[in-house]
This record gives structure tokens, sequence and C-alpha cells, in this order.
């Protein structure tokens, strides 16, 4: 017991410590990749490569004045910094993110909180998530700070079902809701990865987590173009960075989701290894280390969408979100549930690669037909309603 | 009624979405690989795509004779063609009668750079710069006495472009 709690409060801070550094870290790489992609350099000249230019802007913050609007809501106005922040970094608890330490009082796993209800929790903890943004827009007493709160809680509402739902494919196949079982579920082979049994699946998860963090192109919360700063206009110094500091724990969060529903995890392809005891250090350093770098790929991915596509209409994202990924993901669960069910309890196959690529053709087929009608541009509609002219 | 706006139909290749995502995804990625067109400016201040131009008319210079002393005769002529009255010359005259400027200030400040001083110097003595980096801690630096004007050694402007003796 004592070896737990002790386990248990030494990964919790260093979780919480390689978290924020990661945020500090991803912000300045955001600044960099944008450079690069407008073909300029970025900022490069705090530390080597701009390495300290995050602590060089949280210096800044915490040295700015505090401002705090006169017809605003005083404890909320407070309040709804941390509510934003907390969520962000509750989620991450659940995730594991490597093969279990041996150490001389025995094996730890490598997750912080490996929770029965894993995924579960992630889901409610992620609605959380919205509170700190309509609290943050309503209690400023500021019309676009209250539009950017409004437009964030229907919009995650809109989305977070279709991520629900696409996420109920991987437990369907997985058939618990425990991370790290999922995890174990995926680790026989490659083909196994749930993105390739699950390829829609990720699809779907990956636009509503896009929706879910706010980040383009679903940033209707905080619009500049209409809504000045949306939800956290009237925020100044260290409030405001712990916004922008529970976005980028959101995306580190989503990120590291895709990478243990889809993608294995700490899973090392192409070898068994990683998967079986007896656990060494060197089995949980590599495990970490792929972890690491499978996150990092889905946060680059996040950074180059951003600076790639531009942002939704309002209607046009409630009509993706209700019209679109909902039926989708409605539609995909029957279709895998039903194949699910023919190939295990019909026909007696046992979860392998045979099983898996099975359903990756299922999914290929189906892609087929859904990306003919997107690309047919009837996706989104257009400005004006049919027959307006 | 609603304002119609009349919508033009569009190729179904234009309208797709997912085509013109892929597209501008794969466009992003190639500029990220692309070699970068930021000067690093303090350390770098001309590369083979850019340097400033020769014609540029920056702060002043002096030019100087052999021993040292300052061009100039005091002809008053840069003064009374200033447009903007920046400079301020007391002619002063040796026991030889060699005119010289006892006094020689150039006010950059409310210099406008248009280089007629240089234009009409018959000794080609004053000259505007091709230089920029003038910063100052206080507003009386920026007047330019006649020893500073002489010490500067950045390069003076050519005004015209040589190749080109029309533009003279």
């Amino acid at each position: 017991m004592t070896f737990f709690l002790v386990a248990s409060i030494v990964k919790i801070l260093v979780v919480f410590t390689v978290i924020m550094v990661g945020v500090a870290l991803l912000t300045l790489a955001e600044r960099r990749i944008c450079a690069w992609i407008q073909d300029r350099l970025g900022p490069n000249r705090v530390g080597p490569e701009g390495l300290l230019q995050p602590a060089a802007d949280g210096l800044k913050n915490l040295l700015k004045e505090e401002t705090l609007p006169g017809q605003a809501d005083r404890l909320l106005f407070v309040l709804a910094p941390a509510l934003a922040f907390v969520p962000a970094l509750l989620a991450i608890a659940v995730v594991p993110f490597g093969a279990p330490l041996p150490t001389p009082w025995g094996d730890v796993p490598l997750v912080v909180a490996d929770l029965p209800v894993g995924f579960l929790y992630i889901l409610a903890i992620g609605s959380l998530g919205v509170y700190g943004v309509v609290l943050a827009g309503w209690s400023s007493n500021n019309k676009y700070a209250l539009l950017g709160g409004l437009r964030s809680s229907a919009q995650m509402i809109s989305y977070e079902i279709a991520l629900g739902m696409s996420t109920v494919a991987v437990l369907l196949l997985a058939g618990n809701v425990t991370l790290s079982d999922v995890v174990a579920r995926q680790q026989q082979s490659l083909f196994t990865w749930n993105v390739f049994p699950l390829g829609l699946a990720y699809f779907i998860f990956t636009v509503a987590a896009f929706a879910e963090t706010n980040r383009l192109p679903f940033d209707l919360p905080e619009a500049e173009a209409e809504l000045i700063a949306g939800y956290h206009t009237e925020y100044s110094a260290m409030k405001f960075s712990m916004f922008y500091i529970a976005e980028y724990a959101n995306m580190v969060t989503a990120s590291a989701l895709m990478a243990t529903l889809f993608f294995g995890g700490w899973d090392i392809p192409f070898t068994h290894w990683d998967d079986a005891p007896p656990w060494t250090v060197a089995k949980t350093l590599a495990t970490l280390g792929v972890f690491a770098l499978k996150v990092c790929c889905f946060l680059f991915l996040y950074i180059w969408v951003r600076w790639t596509l531009p942002r939704f209409r309002y209607d046009q994202l409630m009509a993706l979100g209700w019209k679109v990924m909902l039926p989708l993901a409605l539609v995909y669960i029957a279709l895998l549930a039903t194949a699910i069910w023919v190939l295990h309890d019909r026909l007696g196959w046992t979860y392998d690669s045979r099983f898996a690529l099975a359903l990756c053709g299922l999914n290929v087929l189906l892609a087929i037909p859904l990306f003919f009608v997107l690309d047919r541009g009837h996706l989104i509609a257009s400005s004006v309603a049919e027959g307006g002219a | 009624m609603a304002i119609g706006v009349k919508v033009l139909k569009r190729p179904v290749a234009q309208t797709s979405y997912l085509r013109a995502t892929l597209k501008g995804m794969a466009l992003t990625l190639s500029h990220l690989l692309r070699p970068k067109v930021t000067m690093q400016y303090p350390e770098e201040k001309s590369s083979t795509d850019w340097t400033i131009s020769p014609r540029w008319r920056g702060t002043h210079r002096m030019l100087t004779d052999e021993q040292g002393r300052a061009k100039c005769v005091a002809c008053g002529l840069c003064p009374q063609i200033c447009p903007a009255n920046c400079i301020k010359l007391v002619p002063g005259e040796d026991e030889e009668g060699n005119r010289y400027p006892l006094i020689y200030e150039i006010d950059e400040f409310r210099c406008i750079f248009c280089g007629y001083c240089q234009e009409v110097c018959p000794e080609e003595a004053i000259h505007v710069g091709v230089h920029y980096e003038n910063s100052e801690c206080s507003r009386d630096r920026f007047v330019y006495d006649l020893e500073r004007l002489c010490a500067q050694t950045h390069p003076v402007s050519t005004l015209w472009d040589p190749s080109d003796p029309s533009g003279e």
C-alpha cells in the first residue's frame, strides 16, 4: 500500500511535469512550424533555436497586469481558467504510456490510474472542459465573450456525440473500457492496431477531437475575425495563459488518446519483445519513446492542419456535426457491430491479424462510397440557399 | 425577401472539399521543407537576394581631405537648398583667406533625406550615406556636428544609377 501510494505520487509529479514542459515546448513548436510553413524561421532568439522562448513568454505573462472587468462576475471569472485547465490535465491520468517499470518492490504500471472505467472517465472529464469556456464567456459580461462561450458549448456538445460514438467501435473490438486492455488487444501484430480494423472510426475520432479541442478548422469559440478573441477576450496575464495551457494540454490528451485507441498505445510495431514479461528498464524506456513519438506525430498533425485550413462558418460546423458526423458514426457502429458478430460468433474467429484485416477490408469498402459522396461537394452547404438566385 | 445573389455553377472538381483539403495539406508540407526567406538581421545584413541599394539616402557623412580636414568650404549652398532647413552653417576664414565651417551641424530628425545637399555641394564634401542603423538614447544625439559627420565611415550614396547617365 505504501509502495502504491509512493509510486502513484511519483507518477503524478512526473506526468504533471512532463505535460507542463511538453505544453510549453508545444507552444514553441506551434510557432516554429507555423513559421516554416509560411517560409519564415519563427522565434529562434531566446536560447538555442528559441528553446527558452516559452520561459520568456511565461515570465512575461506572470509580470503582466491582471485585469478584472468592472461588471464581471468575480468568482466565476477567477474560477473559469482553472475549470478549463484542470480537466485538460485530469484526462491524461488514465492513459497508459509505457511498459511496466520493474523496481525492487514490484512492477509499476506506467499509467497514473489504471481505472477499470478508463474510457468513460475520459469522456466524463472531457465534457467538463466546456464549463471553463462557457463560464469564462458568461462571467466576463462581454457580448463577444458570451458568444464565444455559447458557440463553444454548442460545438462541444455536438461533436462529443460523434467522438463518443467513434470510440464505441474501439470498445466493441476490445470488449473492455480499460485503456491498458485496449492497448494489450492491439499488440498482436501491426494490423491489430485499431486504425486498420477501425479506419473510419479513427477518421471520425480525429475530426471530432479537433472540434473538441477548439483547434482550427473548428476554433469558432475564439474566431478572432468575428469575436475578437471569443471567450477569453477579457482575460489577461496568467489567467489568459491558463486558457492557453489548457488548449495545448487538451491537444496533448487528444493526441495521446489517438495513439492509445487507434495506434497501439506504447506498442512497438513488428516485434513482440516489448509486449511480454519479464519487464526490463530497457523495455520501459523503448515503449515510452515510441509512445512519445506517436503523440508527437499527432501533435504535428494538429499544427499542420491548423496552418492549412480556414475556419468553418458556424452553420457549416453545425451541419457537419449533426448531419454528417453523427449519422456516419451511428451507421458505422451498426455495420461494424454486425461484422464483428458475424466474424466472432458465426464464424468463430478469434481476434488476430486475419480478423483485423477482414474488418479493414470492410472499412475500405465503406470509405470509398463515403469519400465519393463527401468529394462531390455535398458535405457543406454553399453560402446561398438553393434557388436563392 | 432575401437578397438574390447570382451563384455560378462550378465544375465538380472545384467543389470537392476533400481534394482541396489534401491539396492544401500537401502545399503547406512542401512549404515546410522549403528554404526560408528570413534574413537573420543583426548577424546577416545582406544576402545574395537582397542588399541595401547604393542609392539609399541615409544619415550624412562629411568627406575629408588628406590632412583629415573637412572638404567643406562653407559656401553656404547646402543650407540654402535644404528644404527642411536642418543644416546650420557658420562660415569662418583663416589668415590665407580659405573659408571653412566654424560650425556645421545637421539635425537628422529634421532632415528629410532628399539628398539635395549632396547634389548641390561643389566640393563633394557633404554626402548622404548608405546607412540605416541610427539608434541613440537621447534626441540631442541626433544633431550631428562637424566632428561627428567627419568621423562617419559608412559608404556614401550614389544618388543616381551610374550606369544610366540620363538619370543625372
